[in-house]
């Protein structure tokens, strides 16, 4: 994973509530055993008409969109199904941070592990984001902030450890991989058995 | 200090290493449910890490997602005939990666292939007190025997494969209590559904929920579990009922549980789960339904619901609304009752089992399906097919006119050919309404399964209150 401690970016506006993993990455898409290349079917139905052409208003479309990082979504972005294409799509497409007032717990997560940031903001910050695309904004992770145009700087809450991989750019699986022992004692001194072979 | 929540019970008895201000909880996992679309690029990862899975004994696998719901003679000669290529290689992918792994898979034939949450109950593998979970998040299903499901990402479905463990920090608790008769023809579908509209998609963000009161404790097992697995669409991490009688009598006798002492242990364990009398939420929602009327959605989420009869709210200056019912092409003020129906899809793992095949067969029986409707009835698993077979249902449906198909997700999420065509309306049994979600250009109107099939009959949305 690349390390990212700061990223400064004009923003690409999506002001729709509830956007649902379903959008992001189609169902139809999910057939890929594969990671890599997701992006071509980011907002599959929303950027494309049914002949493939790029639909010009859409946002993500927008000749201005190319290149940008900073995606702000309307309320509960990425409510639904558990898929990480999701975050996989948004990262692939170039989208480093997504920006909102409310953020679905495991879209959430999901992103955390791919090095896509979820920047939950009070409402006021969310309103002037949504009535200004494109503007400059920085996202920190280091301190947990992002700063507008107009110099306000407002927090946002990170998982502490979370944050502590993608600055440095590393999995979660290593600190699991050196509690081992720590979880075989755990499996060695429970009262019941899980197991299905039992 | 107060007593402890079913949730915190659970929580406490998998904590591995505890949560610090700069770290997550260590939380073991003990059902791991997996099936080929969110896993490939977990066992890539083990691959090229060269690790293998740590408790393939915990691991339950079958193929669901992208699977035909026509019969499959063999995986090698008849699957191309009736599958795209990349779901095919996918369900393939799915049988090298367990059989290169060491992880049974309840594959096709084996008289336990399903629906994900649909086949743990059924063999016994979900039990009171165990944390489950599965790359999707219908997980919460499980959280019916007092279990904590939740669904996953692909990354984390890498890590409990390789640790049976994953980094996570404790939710907060919601009780929703739940109280009042319920009228005949209306079911465990209509609460759940009405509770959504009544917290919202994101009401539940955050929280595990906890579903109490006299008209959770009426409910069978399958209407439990219809109630769980819709708790992922009001936002929450997990939805959960206290284990009781109903809980032991469904389990007893299935093929994973406990037997003989350990059985009496296990019951024990599991009626100790219940939530102290002293404990306390974070948030408490109330919720009467003596008064319920069968629930339709009208929009592009599950919150946007309305009792049949009643007319769908006007969308006002909200465009997110707005814009949501001119994709669905319903008009405000008006109620969904009688609007032209194309589709009828009895299915998923929030409708397949066998209370809702009992209850579509009752409408269907000696009735036929209108002339202009499509209806489709795809079991959760292959047991739950053979079971409605022994009991006739399938004659009744195929008199009526409707499909009866192989299991899977099938037409609730559209993966394999089972898709609404462009503009189709279709009144499903399913947990998502979503744009496009049963098919491109699609229009979803989830119902319970009574609705679905008075509404297959008439030919346009009905209420089965008149037709049972």
């Amino acid at each position: 994973m690349e390390k990212i401690t700061q990223l400064t970016s004009k923003t690409i506006v999506l002001a729709i509530d509830d956007v649902d993993t379903d959008q992001i990455v189609p169902a139809r898409f999910l057939t890929t055993t594969e990671r890599e290349g997701i992006g071509v079917s980011l907002f599959a139905d929303w950027r494309f008409d049914k002949d493939g052409n790029e639909i010009a208003d859409f946002p993500l479309n927008s000749p201005d969109a190319q290149g940008r990082q900073i995606l702000v979504a309307g309320r509960n972005f990425g409510c639904g199904s558990s898929r990480e294409h999701a975050p996989w799509a948004l990262h692939d497409f170039g989208i480093r941070a997504v920006i909102s007032s409310e953020i679905a717990d495991i879209f959430r997560n999901n992103s955390l592990n791919n090095g896509l940031i979820p920047v939950v903001v009070d409402a006021a910050t969310h309103r002037w984001l949504l009535d200004n695309p494109g503007a400059e904004v920085t996202v920190d992770v280091e301190n947990c902030t992002i700063t507008l145009p107009t110099g306000q700087t407002v927090s946002f809450p990170i998982e502490p450890f979370a944050r502590h991989c993608i600055i440095e750019g590393i999995d979660q699986m290593g600190f699991l991989l050196q509690n081992l022992d720590n979880i075989k004692a755990f499996e060695n001194s429970r009262a019941w058995n899980p197991s299905l072979n039992i | 200090m107060s007593g402890k929540s079913l949730f915190e019970k659970v929580w406490d008895d998998h904590v591995v290493v505890p949560e610090t201000a700069d770290t997550p909880a260590i939380f073991y996992i003990d059902l791991h449910i997996i099936h080929e679309v969110t896993t490939p690029q977990a066992f890539n990862m083990l691959r090229e890490t060269g690790m293998p899975v740590r408790r393939t004994d915990l691991v339950l696998a079958t193929m669901d997602h992208s699977t035909p719901t026509v019969p499959i003679e063999n995986l090698e000669e008849s699957l191309d005939a009736v599958s795209d290529p990349e779901p095919a290689a996918q369900i393939r992918a799915m049988v090298k990666n367990c059989a290169d792994f060491g992880i049974e898979l309840h594959g096709f034939g084996s008289g336990h292939r399903g629906i994900v949450h649909v086949i743990g109950p059924e063999i016994g593998a979900t039990q009171p007190g165990k944390t489950i979970v599965c790359g999707d998040s219908h997980s919460s299903t499980h959280g019916a025997f007092g279990a904590m499901g939740f669904g996953i990402g692909a990354t984390m479905v890498g890590h409990v494969l390789a640790t049976q463990c994953l980094l996570i920090r404790k939710p907060k608790s919601m009780a929703v209590n739940i109280t009042g008769k319920l009228q005949p023809g209306v079911g465990a579908k209509d609460v759940i559904l009405a509770l959504i509209g009544k917290i919202g998609v994101d009401g539940g963000t955050g929280h595990v929920i906890e579903y109490r009161g006299d008209t959770v404790s009426a409910m069978n097992m399958e209407e439990r579990m219809t109630i769980c697995n819709m708790t992922i669409e009001a936002g929450a991490r997990a939805g959960m009922i206290a284990p009781d009688q109903t809980t032991i009598d469904y389990l007893r006798g299935r093929e994973k549980v406990p037997k003989g002492a350990d059985w009496d242990a296990a019951v024990e364990r599991w009626l100790a789960l219940a939530s102290d009398p002293d404990a306390t939420f974070d948030i408490e929602v109330d919720l009467d339904v003596s008064e319920l009327e069968p629930q339709v959605t009208y929009g592009t989420n599950p919150a946007m619901v309305v009792p049949i009869s009643k007319p769908v709210p006007n969308p006002g200056s909200n465009l997110s609304h707005k814009k949501s019912i001119e994709y669905m092409r319903v008009e405000a003020d008006r109620p969904m009752l009688g609007t032209k129906v194309d589709v009828v899809f009895v299915g998923s793992c929030t409708n397949s089992r066998m209370t809702d095949l009992r209850n579509v067969a009752k409408i269907l029986d000696g009735r036929k399906v209108a002339d202009t409707v499509r209806m489709l009835i795809v079991p959760g698993s292959e047991s739950v097919k053979k079971e409605a077979e022994s009991e006739g249902l399938d004659k009744i449906f195929v008199a009526a006119g409707a499909e009866w198909r192989e299991a899977g997700c099938s037409m609730c999420l559209g993966m394999n050919s089972d898709k609404l065509g462009k503009g189709q309306l279709c009144v499903s049994t399913s947990n998502r309404n979503f744009e496009g979600r049963q098919g491109p250009g699609g229009r979803t109107v989830l119902a319970s399964p009574e609705t679905a099939a008075a509404s297959a009959v008439a030919g346009v949305i009905a209420d089965p209150r008149d037709v049972i």
